[in-house]
């Protein structure tokens, strides 16, 4: 492809000390996401998906390898005000839990304006119709505007995160899990928001999820993370239809399905980690 | 007799808008594993509890709960620890909450099995280390002598149902065993879980909000929404064809892991918290079926349709709209 | 009232109310002492020492012919003062080390940690003795030592605090968004543990009056002939002997009434926000 990749991931390692040695969390991520794209990234817990959130977000700062979005190098450290709006801009999250990832002390209404305010905006009026505008674009209005987070449920907390998110106008969006803490029925409302708001605004989704179902709606590419490296790299259809990796496939054969046999995934668990551990 | 059964069971809270539970008829067969799939707020915990007798404290009840022919509401202490200590044990969501931090796993297994049993400590030790085996911990001595944070979550998880077992119970009753864990831990504690019910004949309630984990692992499921049972049927029945909207609703909106893909078609609004109520039926405000003037009238009867039981007004001529 | 009513109504709002009441009465005396005092309580009537309570003089008065009543009320300024002071300096000492330490992590919080345990090991009491010796007798010496010996008490309950919220999402979710570490660690993590900060004040409020109260006892801190209650107990206590014990008890009991006051309005403030968390 010509144009130049919207978010790139080159070589990402990420270590941390316990005891004497390093217990690595990522190793050797790379990956490139295009303009519209979505790309999921799929394991359990240990297996470095939220390390490479974190570092996407730049809450954490990789070993090796760096990040690019747009082409340009992502410094892993800000200095100064122009540099952190910047990164902002670049990359912005939706977290798993939205009972802890909204200020309890703050309205909806209040914490849009705040950021809109801190990404310039400086005329009040433009900013009361942008919080309209985006409040609107993911289903909410005036009472959930002038709420405090809890006066809202589970979904519409989860909505007002996205559109915080969205305020800062980033390239990419990263959803850590964003979905699993809802109810089914509210879940499958967000899920066609996220469709909507990639088809509608050309915007990069990093999707990270344990639901392989999940990921196969919302995204064209998937990347299976196992003990923090990357086992396969595909595009969903093909994950799904011929997966390539062992891990791969247990995951596959764990989803409850009918006609469900889960007699062997243990066994067959533990022999994929005694190999990984043989070859490594 | 039906090895637990509950007879219109109705849970009222003070200061709650509508009753928890709200006339539940559900039953499980001895070396049956049945599933109770219902979204936050939709009284299934509660449920599960009242199996034990354990009710929210101020609760005013009606009906009748039974396990293995013994009554348990109003019931008196000596009946309700017979219950507890011989016929039914309960697994939760987050086994680390529910265990003892500070003391070995062996410790936690032994006691019960002392106290209870009335077994010496060498027997009760060797019991332990029978039922760490049996829910297929690899190294049943070495665990023995573990403590909780030593463990991983599907490990002890697999020690709280050895812990549910040392009752020799012949109910378990899981509330959302495996919520909390890996897609790959979840698979495995489900083949524990249906190894007990198939070969020891244990009966198997499944609390769950996911509807395709109930399928895939039970035999029979009942739908919950706002405290009433609202649909009933063998799973294959209910995936195949769901009656009710609302189960219709839930398996519109989880996505398919293989077939064509499509829009998801979600419920409008949010499940009916416990400040709120309804003079009709609980669920017509997000029913695209709904018709103004009877379900927002009257609450509709669980009743047979189509072959299994629905508590909707419209059971059948919705029936034919929503076959998939 | 048998003791059983008595513990129901401990846990309860009569308690509370009144405890509010004492401090809100306090409080009111000590802005308007000069109104309020009938005499000048530095004027010693030599020719009416130790007099029982009557029409003249409300409470009685000292062996100096002070008057009870009215160095009670000029007490309440200086008794409230210095405390206020102690508690107004080492709340925000300990607000600046615990949310330094917190928010910076790593060795510089290991060490923050360290030098607090150390000012742990020394009472404020000794403290504030050690600055009298070295600087002299008043108030000023004593408020500053005890203002940096309460502050290990604040600043590790707010480091707590800070280190619990800054791990939670919403903040992680504020760095993203490109707010500066000042901002998101003054400006938003600070409001959000303040209020229980503020019920840990309260109770070392109650504490810090007793403890300049003992320095004034001990003739080390307020000097007379300024009123005060601990050197009002001071010079009173040689008149219980003589059976004249008035003039040593009011300003015991105000003592004991304030701090048993703030320290049930503290708990009280910590149990709801407790109660709010969970």
């Amino acid at each position: 492809m010509s144009t130049t990749p919207l978010l790139q991931a080159a070589g990402l390692r990420k270590t941390y000390p316990t005891g004497g040695s390093r217990l690595v969390a990522v190793e050797d991520l790379s990956f490139s996401l295009y303009a519209g794209g979505a790309l999921g990234l799929v394991g359990e817990s240990g297996s470095g998906k939220t390390t490479t959130v974190r570092m996407l977000v730049g809450l954490e700062r990789p070993d090796q390898g760096e990040i690019l979005v747009q082409g340009a190098p992502l410094a892993a450290r800000t200095r100064g005000r122009a540099a952190r709006l910047a990164r902002a801009k670049a990359v912005q999250i939706v977290f798993q839990d939205p009972y802890l990832s909204l200020d309890g002390r703050i309205s909806i209404g209040a914490t849009l304006d705040g950021v809109l305010r801190l990404h310039g905006c400086a005329d009040r009026p433009a900013r009361a119709a942008r919080v309209r505008e985006l409040l609107a674009q993911v289903g909410l209005g005036a009472r959930e505007a002038a709420a405090l987070p809890r006066g809202l449920s589970g979904g519409q907390r989860q909505r007002a995160a996205i559109a915080r998110a969205l305020a800062v106008e980033p390239a990419v969006l990263v959803l850590d899990e964003a979905v699993s803490a809802l109810d089914v029925s509210v879940q499958a409302q967000v899920l066609n928001l996220l469709s909507d708001i990639r088809r509608d605004t050309g915007i990069g989704l990093v999707f990270v999820s344990h639901d392989l179902a999940v990921v196969r709606y919302v995204c064209d590419e998937a990347l299976v993370m196992y003990r923090g490296r990357t086992v396969e790299h595909q595009p969903v259809a093909e994950l799904l239809a011929a997966p390539q990796h062992p891990y791969t496939r247990l995951l596959l054969a764990s989803v409850p399905h009918p006609g469900w046999d889960p007699e062997g995934i243990g066994r067959r668990r533990r022999e994929l980690a005694s190999s990984q551990e043989a070859a490594s | 007799m039906p090895l637990l059964s509950y007879e219109d069971l109705s849970v009222l809270l003070p200061g709650m808008a509508r009753p928890v539970l709200d006339g539940v008829f559900l039953q499980v067969e001895a070396g049956e594993a049945v599933a109770l799939v219902g979204e936050s707020g939709s009284g299934k915990s509660v449920t599960a509890r009242a199996a034990l007798g354990l009710l929210p404290p101020g609760a005013s009840t009606g009906g009748r709960v039974t396990v293995d022919g013994c009554e348990l509401i109003g019931a008196d202490a000596a009946t309700l620890r017979a219950v507890r200590t011989g016929k039914a044990s309960m697994i939760f969501q987050d086994p680390r909450a529910a265990i003892n931090p500070v003391r070995r796993v062996g410790d936690f297994l032994t006691e019960a099995l002392r106290l209870v049993g009335g077994r010496s400590k060498a027997e009760a030790e060797a019991r332990a280390l029978e039922l760490l085996a049996a829910v297929g911990l690899p190294d049943p001595p070495r665990h023995l002598r573990q403590y909780p944070h030593q463990m991983s979550g599907g490990m002890l998880q697999r020690v709280m149902i050895a812990g549910a077992l040392t009752a020799d119970p012949r109910l378990l009753l899981c509330d959302e065993p495996t919520t909390a864990l890996d897609v790959t831990t979840q698979a495995e504690i489900m083949a524990v879980l249906r190894a007990l019910q198939q070969d020891r004949g244990l009966g198997l309630l499944l609390i769950t909000h996911d509807l395709d984990l109930a399928a895939a692992s039970c035999d029979r499921i009942y739908v919950m929404y706002a405290g009433r049972i609202v649909e009933t049927a063998t799973a294959a029945e209910l995936l195949a064809a769901p009656r009710h909207p609302y189960t219709a609703g839930l398996l519109g909106s989880s996505p398919p892991l293989h077939g064509a893909p499509q829009r998801l078609t979600p419920i409008p609004g949010v499940p009916m918290g416990l400040l709120e109520s309804a003079p009709g039926c609980a669920f017509a405000a997000r029913c695209r079926f709904a018709r103004p003037g009877l379900c927002d009238q009257s609450a509709p009867e669980l009743e047979p349709a189509g072959g299994r039981l629905v508590a909707c007004h419209l059971a059948d001529t919705v029936l034919s709209e929503v076959d998939r | 009232m048998s003791a059983l009513s008595w513990a129901r109504r401990i846990g309860g709002g009569p308690l509370l109310r009144a405890c509010v009441l004492v401090l809100a009465l306090f409080v009111l005396v000590s802005l308007l002492a000069p109104w309020l005092a009938p005499q000048d309580p530095t004027f010693g009537d030599l020719g009416n020492t130790l007099v029982g309570p009557g029409a003249g003089h409300w409470l009685g008065t000292d062996k100096g012919g002070h008057d009870t009543f009215s160095a009670l009320i000029e007490g309440t300024r200086t008794s409230l003062v210095g405390p206020l002071a102690v508690v107004l300096f080492s709340t925000l000492l300990g607000i600046a080390v615990g949310l330094f330490s917190a928010w910076r992590g790593g060795w510089i919080d290991t060490v923050l940690g360290r030098v607090l345990d150390i000012l742990f090991a020394f009472p404020a009491l000794l403290l504030a003795i050690l600055a009298v010796a070295l600087f002299g007798k008043g108030l000023t010496a004593p408020v500053l030592a005890m203002a940096v010996a309460y502050t290990p008490y604040t600043a590790r309950l707010v480091r707590g605090l800070a280190a619990q919220e800054k791990v939670r999402p919403y903040i992680a979710a504020y760095q993203v968004q490109g707010h500066s570490s000042v901002f998101v660690a003054l400006r938003r993590l600070l409001p959000t543990i303040m209020p229980t900060v503020l019920a840990q004040s309260t109770v070392n409020f109650g504490y810090a009056l007793l403890d300049l109260a003992a320095l004034s006892f001990l003739g080390l801190g307020v000097q007379p002939p300024t009123p005060d209650w601990g050197a009002m107990i001071n010079q009173g206590q040689a008149a219980v002997l003589e059976g004249q014990p008035l003039s040593a008890i009011v300003p015991a009991v105000a003592v004991v009434l304030v701090v048993v006051a703030f320290n049930v309005v503290g708990e009280h403030l910590g149990d709801r926000l407790a109660g709010r968390e969970s």
